[in-house]
């Protein structure tokens, strides 16, 4: 067998059912034998989309996905993408072509030292010198992005390689000794864990993608009911924990909500499940949760006493932690719950004070109608991506997710472009459910050319672009720390988003007014095809938020909420006694 | 704060190119202070043990073990204990010897630190000499007055003391 067989027998092995990729001189082997093929190939039309589909794809189903570009221009076209997953621990096998053995090192044509430049932003990578090491290197490739800690690996693939005779059944399995991914937690820590909370009188859950990624909903809606904590979510924690629940906080952080912030830095206990305690997340840390003992579980050790110190680690897999976590907590006699009443009562009045106010009829439409209307669209299962940017932070503030894996956003690296191509990823995975994309103008922008593949693959996805015609997360940081000097992020009259889809045959609709927007938006999920959507919004709402570097209370700007709250912040220990 | 030390770090790694391209990728991206790394064979077929030489407090060594374990070709990595451990480093020296009487004084203080000659010219000689770095720093002062045309040194190699093994 070639080595180019063996790289689609392997993937076809590992259960892949599709790959997104983009061709090119030393891949010609390779796409011989796609040719032929029954696995499916989708033509991106640009690579760093491939790369941003394979990660799509990854977060909407749980498993790798997979991308494919050139050697040289290709494999740099795929290295945002790649950084993208790595920060976001997304299962992605890259595989890039690379020139043939005996030319590496010469500077040859299309010839780019991709193990080395993509050392830093993978799990791992692997190069093949040999036929041979194909399979073994496809299996640990598949096994390294999908286990522990999920990640990219990038396979580099020379060309004489591809073209090399061997005999696939006795091809060396792969071995990694340096290998094991811890999943059980400490039995002594998760004691003393379990111990913190019962003592603990103002417990807060912190759950980050972690715990989608460890498929722990349940686990941790079941922590969260058995001692009453409220839970916030990081950026990619969020649809780990329904929004809509009595317990639900919604996003924590710079752009988080209020109440998670007040609530956080009120704590004297944080449970912390699969997050990494981001600077977006945390704000200034010695101000973070400052009076809390924090608990930290994650599977990855280095994440542990990294960014924040903790009280109690637990290294492993969060569901596994999870579960005996519940089962000592359940044993105990008064249960955790009862005892923090209080607690959790003051702080659900928290909420309901800062309930924010999302309808307003003001044209250009406000984002908090936009983000509304997009919610009253769809369906609690629909996947929706953002891109990055304000767009990005008005879904994490003021979108209800309620479903792990359905909240697709670029949180570590804030991948503008993101959007776009994830969602065409997410619907390769899932054809059956909705997929919708929430972009702005900007990012939407650089990766437009992609409308083409939706066209040609008849990948029904609606994008949403909030224009603004202005780079605008960059915008507002002027206006609030740079004495309003806008340099360069006003964008101009151009494109005509409209006219832009058209000319793909992909239809295209303008929305100004209120109530415009859910209509056609309902219309265009109906329709069963691509659409984009040119959403015209108010360009001078800004969302209050946490300026860098500072503490999680400090927000600058003011919330927007339904009505007037003049009551305690911090929750006053005696009313534990008294009840409200 | 904690306080700063020098750390022995010994790592266990797969024999293969461009693992030392990523243990030592690692330490610049998170900014780790590494003094010295050295690479070689072990006592396992396909293994080789670095051995690295950082500075930092107890939080920054606990990253540079976590995230080194990270790596998927990284065994094992130990932090060893300073004092129960022996360092040693080979240093290769090749002093100016132009006179009789300045080759005659070089040659004696080799031997007292217990040096080899194992090279000689009419202008020079060279010394090998392995030890712990102090000693060695100890025989390089000694030298320099005479003039000290090159050196080369290996980084120090560590090992535990008794019948343990990382
Ligand atoms: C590739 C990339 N380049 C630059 C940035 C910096 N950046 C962050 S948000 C932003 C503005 C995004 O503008 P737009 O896409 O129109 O979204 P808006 O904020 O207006 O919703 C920029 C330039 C980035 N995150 N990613
Ligand atoms: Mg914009």
């Amino acid at each position: 067998m070639k080595g180019s067989e063996a790289i689609i027998k392997s993937l076809k092995d590992q259960g892949v059912d599709v790959v997104f990729g983009y061709p090119g001189g030393v891949l010609l082997p390779l796409y011989d034998v796609i040719y032929s093929s029954d696995l499916k190939h989708i033509l991106v039309r640009h690579e760093q989309c491939a790369a941003h589909a394979a990660d799509g794809y990854a977060r909407a189903s749980g498993k790798a996905g997979v991308c494919i570009g050139t050697s040289g221009p290709g494999a740099t076209n795929l290295v945002t993408g790649i950084a993208t997953a790595y920060m976001d621990s997304s299962p992605v096998v890259a595989i890039a072509g690379q020139v043939s053995t005996p030319l590496i090192g010469n500077d040859a044509f299309q010839e780019v030292d991709t193990i080395g430049m993509t050392m830093p932003i993978t799990k791992h990578n692997f190069q093949a010198m040999h036929a041979d090491e194909i399979p073994g290197m496809i299996k640990s490739a598949f096994y390294i992005a999908e286990s522990g800690r999920p990640g990219p690996v990038v396979l580099d693939l020379p060309k004489d390689v591809q073209d090399e005779e061997f005999d696939f059944e006795s091809a060396p399995s792969m071995e990694l000794p340096g290998y094991k991914p811890t999943k059980r937690g400490h039995p002594l820590q998760i004691k003393r864990a379990a111990e913190l909370i019962l003592h603990a009188q103002k417990p807060v859950i912190l759950a980050g993608g972690g715990v989608i990624l460890s498929s722990s909903s349940e686990e941790l809606l079941k922590l969260a009911e058995i001692t009453g904590a409220p839970v916030t979510t990081t950026l990619m924690g969020k649809g780990a924990f329904p929004e809509d629940h009595p317990l639900s906080l919604g996003m924590l952080g710079m752009h988080g909500k209020q109440v998670a912030n007040f609530t956080v830095d009120d704590c004297d206990c944080l449970i912390a499940v699969g997050c990494r305690f981001s600077d977006r997340t945390t704000g200034s840390i010695p101000l973070f949760a400052k009076n809390a003992k924090i608990i930290h579980i994650d599977v990855d050790p280095a994440e542990i006493g990294k960014n924040v110190d903790v009280n109690v680690p637990i290294v492993g897999d969060a569901r596994i932690i999870l579960q005996s976590l519940i089962r000592i907590l359940s044993q105990h006699k008064t249960p955790a719950m009862e005892a923090n009443a209080a607690w959790t009562r003051h702080v659900t009045k928290l909420k309901n004070a800062f309930i924010p106010r999302l309808s307003f009829d003001d044209i250009p439409l406000k984002p908090q109608q936009t983000i509304k209307e997009i919610s009253e669209a769809i369906t609690d299962d629909t996947i929706v991506t953002t891109d990055v940017g304000q767009n990005q932070m008005w879904m994490a503030h003021y979108f209800t997710s309620k479903i792990p894996r359905t909240f697709l956003s670029s949180g570590g690296l804030g991948t503008m472009g993101f959007g776009f191509p994830a969602a065409i990823g997410a619907k390769v995975a899932k054809p059956e459910t909705d997929v919708v994309a929430v972009c702005g103008d900007g990012g939407f922008l650089m990766v437009c050319q992609d409308l083409a593949t939706v066209k040609d693959y008849d990948i029904p996805v609606v994008i949403c672009v909030l224009d603004n015609r202005y780079l605008g997360m960059v915008a507002q940081w002027q206006k609030l720390f740079y004495n309003n000097r806008i340099s360069h992020t006003k964008l101009g009259e151009v494109p005509d988003f409209v006219k832009l889809a058209e000319s793909f045959d992909i239809r295209g609709e303008k929305v100004e007014k209120p109530g415009e927007l859910r209509e056609t938006l309902k219309d265009a999920l109906r329709s069963g095809e691509p659409a984009l959507i040119d959403v015209v919004i108010d360009p001078d709402e800004i969302l209050p938020m946490v300026p860098p570097g500072r503490g999680l209370t400090e927000i600058v700007g003011e919330y927007k909420v339904e009505r007037e709250y003049s009551g305690e912040i911090p929750y006053k220990q005696s009313s534990k006694v008294e009840g409200d | 704060m904690d306080k700063q030390r020098t750390h022995i770090i010994s790592a266990l790694v797969l024999h293969k190119p461009g693992v030392l391209q990523r243990v030592s990728g690692l330490f610049t991206r998170r900014g780790f202070n590494i003094e010295n790394i050295t690479v070689g064979t072990s006592e396992q077929e396909n293994m080789a043990r670095m051995t690295i030489i950082a500075r930092g407090d107890e939080k920054v060594l606990e990253q540079i073990t976590k995230q080194l374990n990270k790596l998927i070709e990284v065994i094992k990595v130990r932090d060893l204990d300073p004092e129960n451990t022996v360092k040693r480093e080979l240093c290769l020296i090749k002093v100016y010897t132009p006179t009789e009487r300045v080759r005659s004084e070089v040659i004696q203080y080799a031997n007292i630190f217990r040096g080899r000659i194992i090279d000689v010219s009419p202008e020079s000689l060279t010394i090998e000499l392995t030890g712990a770095p102090d000693k060695i720093e100890a025989l390089l002062d000694l030298v320099r007055p005479f003039g000290i045309k090159e050196v080369a040194r290996t980084g120090p190699t560590a090992i535990s003391r008794g019948s343990k093994t990382i």
